[in-house]
Formats: structure tokens, C-alpha cells, sequence
């Protein structure tokens, strides 16, 4: 049996992995639109386990809602950064610095 | 009765207003003849209705009228109301004013027929005599100081009516401005009194005279001074910028730059007056100051004597009358300080008269002249302009002092009462007003040899005639009063028992000289003949020969002592550097005071350090904070994680 401790330190691990790509990654937009994801996904992880621990299915209804959210938050930044190409020509972080002040 | 009394006295205020509002906004509509009637008709009902109010508290013995007219203004715990005192002294005074003013309002008809500016200037006239009426008539020291303000301002404005002649804006803001350093002594003077009596009735004030008296005031950390000094000094501070005396006496020759009228009404007969009126009317407080008492002996001496000299040197007619003015105010200041109020009540009365009078007959002679005021380009007008010399000589007999003429007795009372007078510097006071005796006809007679008599300097292009009847009428009506008015009012008004000003004036007992000479007084006639026993009328005589021997006789030999005693000379036509003195260390060093101001203070301190000084720390601090904002997603991402986890340590530790 995996204990709850178990699934919380896969959540963690795969929060921080989510955090450290959007720090130090300066590259590409679309990997820091996976990192949010894997956050999210982290998560996701944290509420099914208490649910399934506690014995309480809302934790697990709640999932599917941020999902979804997830989904449309995706694609929505999808097409921002396609937006972005088009008039940049880059989707290079580094190079996106237009709040310098 | 009460009720009856304060309408009228309402009245009598309220009427001016009147007329000079309607000639001052309709005057185009009504034209000359309309300004006429609706200013000099509501004056002289307000005369008419003052004699009555004469008759009525002072002849009938009716006690004192006090009563509110209109709430000004509440403040807390203090009530401002328009509140009207009608008592022997402020009805007196107010009959003065109205029966004066009417004279001037009359003689302007003609005076001013010519003017441009005709109604604005019965207007501005109007407007002098509410002013002034206010002043006489309030209870309370802040409708005094409303119409104290009012009469400076009006005195502003017609000072510079010609407001094209340089000379006249120069002399209008020199009074304006002199007058402020007064006035500042009234505001003082009115918050110390609202500090220590609570409130600024006369009634209530006077009331605690007495109490207060022994009170002290500090200034320094430990130096005390009676607070009662403090206040009286101030007061007179005010009254010495009204009533011109040394040093704030500069402006009075300057006012010289008004028409003639104005000379006669505002700066001769009432609004001067006006800080004689305050500190006789303020007598309850003043007698609990022995200091200030000195005080006002001693400036009024110094004005009385050292003005009186300098108007036997200038040759600008209304000039030689302003500083005679200034001389006989003196004398009233110097009856103040020895305690004899009445006696300066009593001169301001028949200065009010001769003084009027000489300033309209010289105004005659001006305009006959065609606006010539240099007394050298007179003479010899005796004969052109009878009536006009015979009123002008009562005036300079008057002012000189001559028995029975009304000066001789106001006069020789404040003489006298300065000669029994215990209060320190009644010595200097009294060698002071004996030498102005010997001063005043000479001067006075000189502007009568030099105008009328001799040989003609006049412009032989110019046609000299009598003045119109407009004019003559004001003369002859202010000359009776010069007769008769001191012969009349001495025994009333000084010596009897229930006399004229009655409870108006308080005097403590071992200041009470007037008491003291009442001891010898036998009656009016009696002092007349009595005269030549004292050494006034001969000093007085002696002055009018000086000036005959002098002027007429032997003009060359002034011209030698002229050049033999230059230094002196210059010094008496620099007026003893007074004006100089303004110039260079009061008016340049405001300027450079000013200017060092303005380039310390307002360029360095709140330009440099508050205006642009708070906009280079922005600019410093944004500078910094730019640094910050690189722009890139992940820093901005960094600083949201770092703050969540600063929080986090924060709550959950």
C-alpha cells in the first residue's frame, strides 16, 4: 500500500520541477507553459490523494474542474504566443523584455 | 425712548451709505444735479438728526443709549455685533463729523465743478462719513476697527483720486502703508484686550479696568510687565499711525495730494482725530498705565513742536496747513497724557472747525488761482478775494490761539493743564506746547502775509475773482463756529460740574488737573481778558510779529538768516531726514530684506529643496527601482515564488 506521504513527496518533486523550468528556463515560451502545467498537475496529485485517503470524492470532482480550466489556459497561451510570433518573429524568453523599465 | 434714540443713530450712519452707493453705482444716471441731492440731502438730515441726539443726551441729561442693531457674526464664545453706543462723547463727536461734512460736501459743488470724476468722488465722500460715524458710534473694538479700516481705505482712495499724477499713487500707498503699521498696533492691542477681559464690549472692558491693572504679562522668561501698559501702548501705536504723530506722522504731508476738500474733511477735521477720539475713549484703561501716559505726553510734545517748526518752511500752501495739523494734534495728544481728556476733546472740536476752514479758504485760493498752491506765486489777494481773507484770517487767528477766537481757549486749557499736569515728562510736554504757542502764529501768519498780503506774484494771465457762493457758504458757516465755539463750550466742556462728556471720560483722582484749574475758572469772558497775564498770548503775539517782520517787512533779511543758518535750514527742508531716513533704511532695507528673502528662502529653501528637491529624490529613488524591472517573465516569476515562500515561513512559523 503506497502511504499518503509517498504521493506527497511526487507532488512536491513534480511542483518544484514546475517551478525550477519556469526560473531557470530562458528559452522557449512552450516550456514554460508545460512547467505551469506540471505545477498544476502537482496539484492535481495532492487533492486525488486526500481525497482518496480522507474518503471524500469532492477532492477528486475538483480535479476534473481544474482540468478543464487547465485545458483552456493552455490553449489560450498557445495562441497568445502564436500571436506573439507573429509579430515578434521570436518566442525566446530572453528576448521578450518589453516590461523593462 | 431707548428704542427711539438707537433708530436714529442707525439712521444717521445709514444715510451716507446711502448717498454714496446711489452716486457711486448710479451717479451717470443722475448726473451732477442728482449726485448733488442724493448725497448732500441724506448728510445733511444725518446733521440735522445728530443736533437732535445732542440735545437729547448732552442738553437733556439723557443717560447713555446702548443697544445691538444687527448680529455680525458668533464665533464660539465671542459675539461680534453691529451695536451702537450713543453716549455724550460719541455725540459730540458725531455732530462734529456730520456738521463738517455736510460744509465739505457743499463746498465740493463748486470745488470739484470741473472734475471728470464728479460723482465718484461724492461718492468716495459719502462713504468717508459712514465710515467715520461708524467708528464714533460702536460699542465694541471690532466695529470700531471696521470703520477704522474704513476710514483708512477711504482716505486711500481720495488721496489718490487723481490717480494720474504720479505724486498722488505715491502718497496714497504711503498713507495706506503707514497707516498698516498703526493698525497693526490696534490688532494687537484689541487680541491682548480679548485675552485678559474676555471680551471686546467697551462696558464689560472697562468694567475690569481695575482689576486687570495690577495684572501682569510675560514676555520675556522672566520679565514682567503690566499687561494693562502693553495693551495701552499698542492702542496708542494705533492711534499715533490715525493721528500722525512722530514717527508715523510722514504720511500727512503726502495726503496733501487729494483735492482740497479731502485735506479739510479726512485729514484735518475728523478721521485724524480719530486716535485722539480712541484713547480719550479708552480713558478707563489708559489711567491705569502711568507709562503710557508718559509716553503719549511726550510724542505729542515732540509732534506738537518739531511738525509746528517745519511749517514755517515750506511754500506749498495746503503743506503748510498739513504740518500745522500735525502740530495741533500734538497738542491733543499732549492733553491725553496729562489726563485732560475733555481738554483734548475740547480742541479737537474747535480744530475741527478753524482747521476745516483754513483748508477750505486755502482750497478758495487754489482754485481762484487755477490749481496754484505755491504760496510764492501769491500775494496781495486781500483785496480780490474779501470774504475768503476775512475767513481765512478768523482761521489763522483761531489756530494762533488769539483771545476770543474758539483756539485761545482749548488751547491755553491744555496748556495749562500740562503746566499742573504730575505725570513724568510734563515738563518737556509743557516747554514743548509754550514754544508751539510762539511756532503756530507764525507759521499760520505767514501763509496769510504771503497769500494776502504784500505785492502780487500772481500770474498776470490769470483773472483772480471771488469763489462762487458754493464755496463761501461752507466758509462763513465753519467761521462762526471759530468765533464762538471756544467761549461757548469752555465752561461746559472743561470746568462745570456735570460737564459735557461727563461719565464718558474717567480720570483718576490725582490725575485730575481739569479739576484743578476749575478752582480758578470764572467764566469764559473772564479768561479772555485774563489772557494778557499769561505768557501764551504773548508768546503768541510775538509770533505773529516775527512772522509780519519777517514776511513783509524785511523779506531780505529772512534770505540772510536763510544762508547764515544753511545747515539748519536744510535740516528743517529735509523735514529732519524723516522721509529720507524711510527712503533709504525702511523702504531699501525692506527691498533688500525682500531680496535676500527671495533668494534664500524662496529660491534655495522652496524651490531648491521643496519643489525640486522632491522631485530629484523621485527621480533618485526611480532610478534605483528601474534597476529592478528587467522585464523578463522568469524574474518576475522568481520574485511571486520567493514572496510566497517569505509568507509562507511567515504563517506557518
Amino acid at each position: 500500500m503506497i502511504s499518503l506521504s509517498q504521493f506527497l513527496i511526487v507532488a512536491a518533486i513534480l511542483f518544484g520541477l514546475g517551478v525550477a523550468g519556469l526560473i531557470v528556463n530562458r528559452k522557449n515560451i512552450i516550456s514554460l507553459l508545460m512547467s505551469v502545467e506540471l505545477i498544476l498537475l502537482a496539484v492535481n496529485t495532492n487533492f486525488i490523494a486526500f481525497s482518496h485517503f480522507q474518503g471524500n470524492n469532492a477532492g477528486q470532482v475538483f480535479v476534473f474542474f481544474i482540468l478543464t480550466v487547465a485545458a483552456a489556459e493552455a490553449a489560450i497561451g498557445l495562441a497568445i504566443m502564436v500571436v506573439l510570433f507573429r509579430k515578434t518573429h521570436t518566442i525566446e524568453v530572453q528576448n521578450l523584455d518589453n516590461l523593462k523599465g | 425712548m431707548q428704542n427711539n434714540l438707537l433708530q436714529i443713530a442707525t439712521l444717521i450712519f445709514l444715510l451716507p451709505l446711502f448717498g454714496s452707493v446711489a452716486a457711486g453705482f448710479f451717479g451717470k444716471m443722475l448726473g451732477k444735479r442728482g449726485t448733488n441731492w442724493v448725497t448732500i440731502l441724506p448728510v445733511a438730515i444725518s446733521f440735522l438728526l445728530s443736533a437732535y441726539l445732542v440735545k437729547v443726551i448732552v442738553l437733556d441729561n439723557h443717560p447713555a443709549v446702548e443697544g445691538v442693531v444687527y448680529n455680525w457674526m458668533t464665533t464660539g464664545v465671542f459675539k461680534f455685533d453691529v451695536a451702537l453706543l450713543i453716549d455724550r462723547l460719541s455725540a459730540v463727536m458725531i455732530f462734529i463729523v456730520t456738521f463738517v461734512s455736510l460744509m465739505v460736501h457743499i463746498y465740493t459743488v463748486g470745488y470739484m465743478a470741473e472734475d471728470p470724476s464728479y460723482t465718484r468722488f461724492f461718492s468716495y465722500v459719502s462713504l468717508f462719513t459712514f465710515a467715520m460715524l461708524i467708528l464714533v458710534l460702536a460699542n465694541n473694538y471690532a466695529l470700531m476697527f471696521f470703520g477704522w479700516e474704513g476710514v483708512g481705505l477711504v482716505s486711500y482712495l481720495l488721496i489718490g483720486f487723481w490717480f494720474k499724477r504720479e505724486s498722488a499713487v505715491f502718497g496714497s500707498l504711503k498713507a495706506f502703508l503707514v497707516n498698516r503699521i498703526g493698525d497693526i498696533g490696534f490688532v494687537v492691542a484689541m487680541s491682548a484686550i480679548l485675552m485678559y477681559f474676555n471680551s471686546l464690549n467697551y462696558a464689560d472692558v472697562f468694567a475690569q479696568a481695575h482689576t486687570v491693572a495690577t495684572q501682569k504679562m510675560k514676555i520675556f522668561s522672566d520679565y514682567d510687565v503690566s499687561a494693562m501698559s502693553v495693551i495701552c501702548i499698542f492702542l496708542f501705536i494705533g492711534a499715533m499711525g490715525k493721528s500722525a504723530q512722530v514717527p508715523l506722522h510722514v504720511w500727512l504731508p503726502e495726503s496733501m495730494e487729494g483735492p482740497t476738500p479731502i485735506s479739510a474733511l479726512i485729514h484735518a477735521a475728523t478721521m485724524v482725530t480719530a486716535g485722539i477720539y480712541m484713547v480719550a475713549r479708552m480713558s478707563p484703561l489708559f489711567e491705569y498705565s502711568p507709562i503710557t501716559l508718559s509716553l503719549v505726553l511726550v510724542i505729542g510734545a515732540t509732534t506738537c513742536l518739531f511738525m509746528g517748526l517745519l511749517a514755517c518752511f515750506h511754500h506749498d500752501i495746503k503743506r503748510v496747513i498739513a504740518y500745522s495739523t500735525l502740530s495741533q494734534l500734538g497738542y491733543m495728544a499732549v492733553a491725553l497724557g496729562a489726563s485732560a481728556y475733555d481738554a483734548a476733546i475740547f480742541h479737537l472740536v474747535t480744530h475741527a472747525f478753524f482747521k476745516a476752514l483754513l483748508f477750505l479758504g486755502a482750497g478758495s485760493v487754489i482754485i481762484a488761482l487755477h490749481h496754484e498752491q505755491d504760496m510764492r506765486k501769491m500775494g496781495g489777494l486781500a483785496k480780490r478775494m474779501p470774504i475768503t481773507y476775512l475767513t481765512f484770517m478768523i482761521g489763522a487767528l483761531a489756530v494762533s490761539a488769539i483771545p476770543p477766537f474758539a483756539g485761545f481757549y482749548s488751547k491755553d486749557a491744555i496748556i495749562e493743564a500740562v503746566h499742573l499736569s504730575t505725570t513724568p515728562g510734563a515738563h518737556f510736554a509743557y516747554f514743548c506746547v509754550l514754544a508751539g504757542a510762539f511756532i503756530t502764529p507764525l507759521y499760520s501768519f505767514r501763509a496769510v502775509f504771503l497769500t494776502f498780503h504784500g505785492k502780487s506774484h500772481v500770474d498776470p494771465h490769470v483773472k483772480v475773482q471771488e469763489s462762487s457762493w458754493v464755496i463761501l457758504l461752507p466758509l462763513i458757516g465753519l467761521a462762526v463756529p471759530s468765533i464762538i465755539a471756544g467761549g461757548m463750550l469752555v465752561g461746559p466742556m472743561l470746568f462745570a460740574k456735570n460737564n459735557l462728556l461727563g461719565s464718558s471720560i474717567f480720570v483718576l483722582p490725582d490725575h485730575n488737573v481739569l479739576l484743578e484749574m476749575a478752582k480758578t475758572f470764572q467764566g469764559a469772558k473772564l479768561m479772555a481778558l485774563d489772557a494778557g497775564d499769561t505768557l501764551a498770548f504773548w508768546l503768541a503775539l510775538s509770533g505773529i510779529f516775527v512772522a509780519w517782520f519777517f514776511n513783509l517787512r524785511k523779506p531780505e533779511l529772512a534770505e540772510k538768516l536763510k544762508i547764515r543758518f544753511a545747515f539748519l535750514y536744510n535740516i528743517m527742508v529735509q523735514k529732519y531726514g524723516f522721509d529720507d531716513f524711510n527712503q533709504l533704511v525702511i523702504v531699501n532695507g525692506t527691498r533688500r530684506l525682500g531680496d535676500f528673502l527671495y533668494k534664500t528662502s524662496d529660491l534655495k529653501f522652496i524651490d531648491g529643496i521643496f519643489v525640486n528637491g522632491s522631485g530629484k529624490l523621485i527621480q533618485w529613488f526611480a532610478r534605483i527601482s528601474r534597476k529592478i524591472q528587467t522585464g523578463y517573465i522568469y524574474d518576475y516569476a522568481f520574485s511571486m515564488i520567493l514572496g510566497v515562500a517569505v509568507l509562507l515561513i511567515w504563517f506557518l512559523h
